[in-house]
């Protein structure tokens, strides 16, 4: 701890303390009312929208529960991005062995191929993207999801495995090779175990966007049964939208687990989701 | 013998072609190739799914010639520029500030902020427009009882419903979302400057604001055209919250109405109330949105990597 910069004793940190605890609040209270209001009768949410439930009222869930819907939505949503985020790791982590093996120059276009990818969002594709889903027989279906969904985690999961793959050390391939392990055996045995951490990120980077994701689900899927849970979240919400627990109930139970999981790995969502920057 | 060891090679180098196939494959055939195609069908009309009809730049012309449709194109496109520079002033100057203060080693409960900081962006941008409808609820919202309460019953606003105000609130809630990104992006590169420039500032005896603005600003100087391109690309490209917190259709009186809104209206769900998708148009609105994001990204990557590249240049000839 020798060698401080000494800035901080020459800025004053009060004003700093102020701005940090005035933006927390900001954060805190509107996901505090969206939680505690979703426990509440609704009388109770417009009399005092921000204390603690007078009667705490499980209604709203209950609704949801009730309807049926919002469980098919829920499960859609994680299989939908459960599936695709194994599809991206799949071929994204051999597409990074490949890229960081292969010493061409053809190689290096390649990979920045995939990289213009991370600056150009798909969905400008989107109105050809809807004739090739329907070519395939997949409009208003769960699974015209997939391919989008893969395509779309490719770039920034091609990026950031071939990185690290490049950084794996050779003298510990060379030592298997010379032992005779052949390139799949290397890949699956020493590569993908070394690259966890990035697999890591690749994985919550695309969890969290297409869990998230509206767009697609919303041009794609019609049928209620085929619904995501954030294209269910928009038609509950303009079926509840004047029963204020309801409506909070829809919104923390689609909210939730994601921010659960991150209040527990928040370093690995932090990374995640800024890696896409990093590279210049 | 030399030749032969080169077709072992270039054989062992096509093998490794073979591991990139499957990614190369689907990302051509469900990115490349579909943005490409939206190009060549904005050249198009039919009715549906069959664009089979050739006009030239007829779609363009009704995007850009003048008219009740191409109106509503600027408009859009205006209010995007608007949405993006908000973002840009608003967000990702937070998001310097926050990076600022989370790097001083002495600030307590850095890790706590850090964490707060960055909760919205873990959220849905659904979740988060509807929440914030909700909050800003003209009638029962929390935020006008909070300010009948302390007594400015006076600004209790429709915040959603008044022309010239509904556009930079819904923008202001999507940077509340956004700012832990900058935020983060920030961080990162202030931890990485040398300890040595702040030990030279020292014994110079410089003061904390010569120290901010003569070295961290400088130096985070590449780092903010990143910023900037992300900034761009992420907002050029909204639908979502402009979706849940105005609707489809941009309201007050297309106030909100932006490219994302404008494109889904014109080429996937159809003008309402009649409902027919006119899909060479939209094909040609996301051309345009193409075209401005290639030159937005390039010009700014350019201007990134210039003072770079000089300040390299500069740095070897001395």
């Amino acid at each position: 701890m020798s060698g401080k910069p000494f800035t901080r004793r020459s800025l004053s940190a009060l004003p700093g303390y102020l701005l940090l605890g005035f933006w927390s609040l900001l954060v805190l209270i509107p996901l505090w009312v969206m939680v505690v209001n979703s426990f509440k009768v609704s009388l109770d949410i417009f009399r005092d929208p921000f204390g603690l439930p007078v009667t705490v009222s499980t209604a709203g869930y209950e609704a949801l529960l009730a309807g049926g819907s919002f469980l098919t939505y829920f499960f859609n949503s994680l299989l939908i991005t459960t599936v695709s985020i194994a599809g991206i790791l799949v071929i994204a982590s051999a597409a990074a062995y490949g890229l960081a093996n292969w010493t061409s120059r053809a190689s290096r276009y390649l990979l920045l191929v995939f990289l213009a990818g991370l600056m150009i969002p798909i969905r400008i594709a989107s109105i050809n993207l809807l004739g090739l889903v329907k070519d395939l027989g997949l409009m208003d279906s769960l699974w015209g999801l997939f391919p989008i969904y893969v395509a779309m985690g490719l770039p920034m999961g091609v990026f950031v495995l071939t990185e690290f793959i490049k950084a794996v050390p050779k003298e510990i391939l060379n030592a298997a090779r010379i032992d005779g392990a052949g390139s799949v055996k290397i890949f699956v045995q020493i590569v993908l175990p070394l690259t966890r951490p990035a697999l890591a990120t690749v994985a919550i980077f695309n969890l969290v966007n297409l869990w998230n994701d509206l767009w697609f689900p919303l041009i794609i899927i019609r049928s209620d049964d085929q619904r995501t849970l954030m294209l269910g979240v928009t038609r509950l919400f303009g079926q509840y939208q004047t029963d204020w627990n309801k409506v909070l109930a829809v919104l923390t139970t689609a909210s939730i687990p994601i921010i659960l999981l991150y209040l527990v790995l928040s370093k690995q969502f932090i990374q995640g989701l800024t890696a896409g920057a990093v590279k210049e | 013998m030399a030749t032969s060891r080169k077709s072992l090679e270039t054989e062992r180098n096509l093998a490794w072609l073979v591991w990139i196939l499957p990614a190369l494959l689907v990302y051509l055939v469900f990115m490349a190739w579909p943005l490409l195609n939206s190009l060549r069908l904005s050249f198009y009309t039919g009715s549906g799914f069959q664009l089979d009809n050739f006009i030239g730049f007829d779609n363009y012309r009704r995007l850009f010639g003048g008219g009740e449709e191409s109106n509503r194109f600027y408009g859009a496109f205006g209010n995007t520029f608007i949405f993006f520079a908000i973002h840009m002033l608003v967000q990702n100057s937070l998001g310097l500030a926050f990076a600022l203060l989370l790097s001083r080693k002495d600030l307590k409960g850095r890790a706590l902020f850090r964490t707060i900081i960055f909760i919205p962006a873990t959220l849905a941008i659904i979740v988060t427009g509807f929440l914030w409808k909700l909050l800003l609820n003209p009638q029962w919202g929390p935020l006008n009882l909070i300010l009948g309460q302390v007594g400015l019953g006076d600004w209790a606003l429709p915040w959603l419903g008044e022309h010239n105000l509904a556009l930079p609130v819904i923008s202001l809630v999507s940077s509340w979302q956004w700012v832990g990104i900058p935020t983060m992006i920030f961080l990162a590169a202030l931890n990485g400057i040398s300890e040595d420039y702040f030990e030279a500032a020292q014994i110079d005896g410089a003061t904390g604001w010569q120290v901010l603005g003569r070295i961290k600003l400088p130096l985070l100087l590449p780092i903010m055209s990143v910023v900037a391109i992300l900034t761009f690309t992420g907002n050029f490209n909204a639908f979502d919250v402009v979706f849940a917190m105005a609707g489809p259709n941009g309201p007050p009186g297309y106030a909100t109405d932006i490219l994302g809104t404008y494109f889904y209206r014109t080429g996937i769900a159809g003008q309402h109330p009649v409902g027919i998708p006119d899909m060479g148009l939209g094909a040609a609105v996301s051309s345009v949105t193409f075209v401005v994001l290639l030159v937005g990204v390039l010009s700014m990557q350019y201007l990134g990597r210039d003072r770079d590249a000089e300040a390299q240049k500069k740095a070897a000839q001395k």
